[in-house]
């Protein structure tokens, strides 16, 4: 194994360690005394009414999936607006072609009315 | 390496089957909210074309054939002959699909669109010569195969299905993808040629044990995906719970797919280690065989007989990769295109008999079909007689080819037990005739209409290559031995 990697591991160990004994030493010191207002979520303002793993609607859900559609698409623009110049109308053909499927898909999901809120 | 990669115009030209169906897929999907219900019926044609125009672009693709894309993707004999299997397994799903869809009141554009999208993802696994591109092809089928299963959404048993299939093999692909990191960490590529360069050269090769376990772990995945024992557990509860046309489809094109690769990367990446991985192939091999016949003979529903059997014909050609031959890899071609055409014609009476909801579909209701209606008893006798092996079918030949190729590799044990399965086979096959040429007729058999054409066209078309491949097998198999030779 390179040296390196033994001041790696000797460097977690210690970090690890520190962290540990940290909380440990915290624990000890502070008083402890709970009660049933300080442990609810908000101390102060909004009475919590429920558990929070509730039912909410699945429409979040197709809106987090559309989200994620663009946002990668956006992500994938960024190399090719960084390397523009060198892949010239190579690259703008390309990017149509992605951008294009994209738009299909937007059309096909405005048609079939997952952007609407009911 | 030059900062920017502009590959040359016919790259373009030997993916062109892809491109073909991926503009097709897109285009049956954006028509599909655009036309009105009743018109959506031509969608299906629509794919239908798709299919023969990317039929057509693969054979102009092999005129264009050799690398592509840096050797990512390589266009080779082995490539169009998978290619041009699987696209034709699309395009009998779909002839089977027309009127169950219309059947069962399902909207038909995405089906359509999601099965040409598998296409490409099963012709991208044939044509790839690259690990990170074997991943994309497995995936791009699988997705699109995941949704297929759970097409119908209202229906429970589609749900469970699709839920299966997709939660266990998201699992096994991960399982694959740790394989291709463990082999790109140790030889530094994803090339398959290069790895079996770096493997055979002794000075560079890595650890022998490092290399077991890449090689283990991307065996768990393709074992997955061609249900293979011990991976196979999901495979009887997907195909019974899909629609039929869907089980037709992806017990023929995505486990093709998946046996290219498989060949593909065992035969040339893996090929140095050979001795390494050849116990696990031979020891699956077995275990798949006994369990996909054992389990075959006590089941009452057919479309859990036909997974189980589909199980055991993986087996058989686990039989031909054992062999690590060139003739081994020319009988599992063989094999395959047999398998695909009497399976998928087996599960196209399934889906003509099963009625809407799919009610029947238990080997029972079968009872005295050859009196109601001989035509679809003799198509369906004549698959079932193929998948035992009877000569004068493409099952019998399939088989004698991965026989011959076992033997000539020092096989016996494993030749002899295959042996012995195909004769156990028999059984649940022969029932299934018996079944319907020696019970009266009930009130399953009774009730059946007559197929309809686009069915009928399915239904002979498998029926007539069934034949033709057990009467003149020289013309497959001339061009699988050609194209077994794979690119090192």
């Amino acid at each position: 194994m390179p040296q390196g990697y033994v001041l790696l591991f000797l460097f977690m160990a210690i970090a690890l360690a520190f962290v540990l004994a940290l909380l440990l030493l915290a624990k000890i010191l502070r008083p402890s005394s709970p009660f049933e207002t300080k442990l609810e979520a908000y101390e102060c303002g909004i009475k919590a009414v429920s558990d929070a793993r509730g039912r909410y609607a699945v429409r979040y859900y197709i809106i987090a999936i559309l989200f994620v559609i663009f946002d990668v698409e956006t992500i994938f623009l960024f190399p090719w607006a960084v390397r523009y110049k060198v892949l010239g109308w190579f690259g703008v053909a390309e990017v149509a072609v992605f951008l294009g499927i994209l738009i299909v898909g937007y059309i096909w999901a405005y048609k079939k009315g997952a952007l609407e809120w009911v | 390496m030059p900062a920017s990669y502009i590959p040359p115009w016919e790259d373009l030209l030997r993916v062109l089957p892809e491109i073909v169906l991926t503009v097709g897929g897109t285009i049956a999907m954006v028509l599909e909210p655009l036309l009105r219900p009743e018109k959506k019926r031509r969608l299906g044609w629509l794919a239908l074309a798709a299919l023969l125009v990317a039929l057509w672009a693969t054979a102009v693709a092999h005129v264009f054939a050799g690398p592509a894309f840096r050797a990512m993707i390589i266009v080779d004999g082995f490539a169009t002959f998978f290619r041009a299997l699987v696209i034709v397994v699309g395009a009998l799903a779909v002839l089977c699909s027309l009127n169950y869809l219309e059947r069962e009141r399902a909207d038909s554009g995405e089906y359509y669109a999601l099965v040409l999208f598998s296409v490409v993802g099963q012709c991208l696994m044939a044509a790839s010569n690259e690990l990170i591109m074997i991943f994309i092809g497995l995936e791009i089928s699988s997705i699109s195969t995941y949704v297929l299963a759970g097409y119908l959404r209202d229906d429970v048993r589609n749900n469970e299905s699709a839920i299966k299939y997709f939660l266990l093999g998201s699992f096994a692909t991960a399982f694959l993808l740790y394989g291709i990191a463990w082999i790109y960490g140790l030889t530094g590529s994803t090339d398959l040629s290069e790895i079996r360069r770096v493997l055979a050269n002794p000075e560079l090769a890595p650890a022998g044990a490092l290399v077991g376990v890449s090689a283990a772990l991307m065996f768990v995945g393709f074992a997955f995906k061609v249900s293979a024992a011990p991976f196979q557990i999901w495979t009887p509860d997907v195909y019974q719970g899909a629609p039929a046309p869907v089980t037709a489809f992806m017990s023929a094109g995505p486990k093709a797919a998946a046996f290219a690769i498989f060949l593909r990367v065992y035969m040339t990446a893996f090929e140095p280690v050979a001795s390494r991985w050849e116990p696990v192939v031979w020891l699956s091999a077995l275990a798949t065989m006994l369990v996909g016949n054992f389990a075959a003979l006590v089941q009452n529903n057919l479309k859990r007989l036909l997974a189980y059997s589909s199980i055991a014909h993986a087996g058989y050609v686990m039989v031909a990769v054992t062999a690590h031959s060139e003739i081994g890899t020319a009988a599992a071609m063989f094999y395959l295109v047999a398998y695909a055409f009497m399976n998928v014609g087996a599960f196209a009476v399934v889906t003509h008999f099963a009625r809407e909801r799919e009610r029947y579909v238990n080997v029972d209701d079968l009872a005295g079909l050859a009196q109601r209606q001989p035509v679809t008893a003799a198509l369906f006798a004549l698959f079932l007689l193929s998948l035992i092996g009877i000569p004068l079918t493409g099952g019998f030949f399939g088989k004698f080819y991965i026989f011959k190729a076992a033997l000539e590799a020092n096989l016996y044990w494993l030749t002899g037990i295959g042996l012995l399965n195909s004769a156990l086979a028999a059984y649940y096959y022969l029932r299934i005739i018996v079944v319907m040429y020696f019970h009266e007729p009930g009130e399953a058999a009774a009730t059946l209409a007559p197929p309809a054409p686009a069915l009928k066209v399915a239904l002979w078309s498998s029926a007539v290559a069934t034949l033709v491949l057990g009467v003149f097998p020289s013309l497959v198999l001339d061009f699988a031995g050609k194209s077994a030779t794979l690119a090192r």
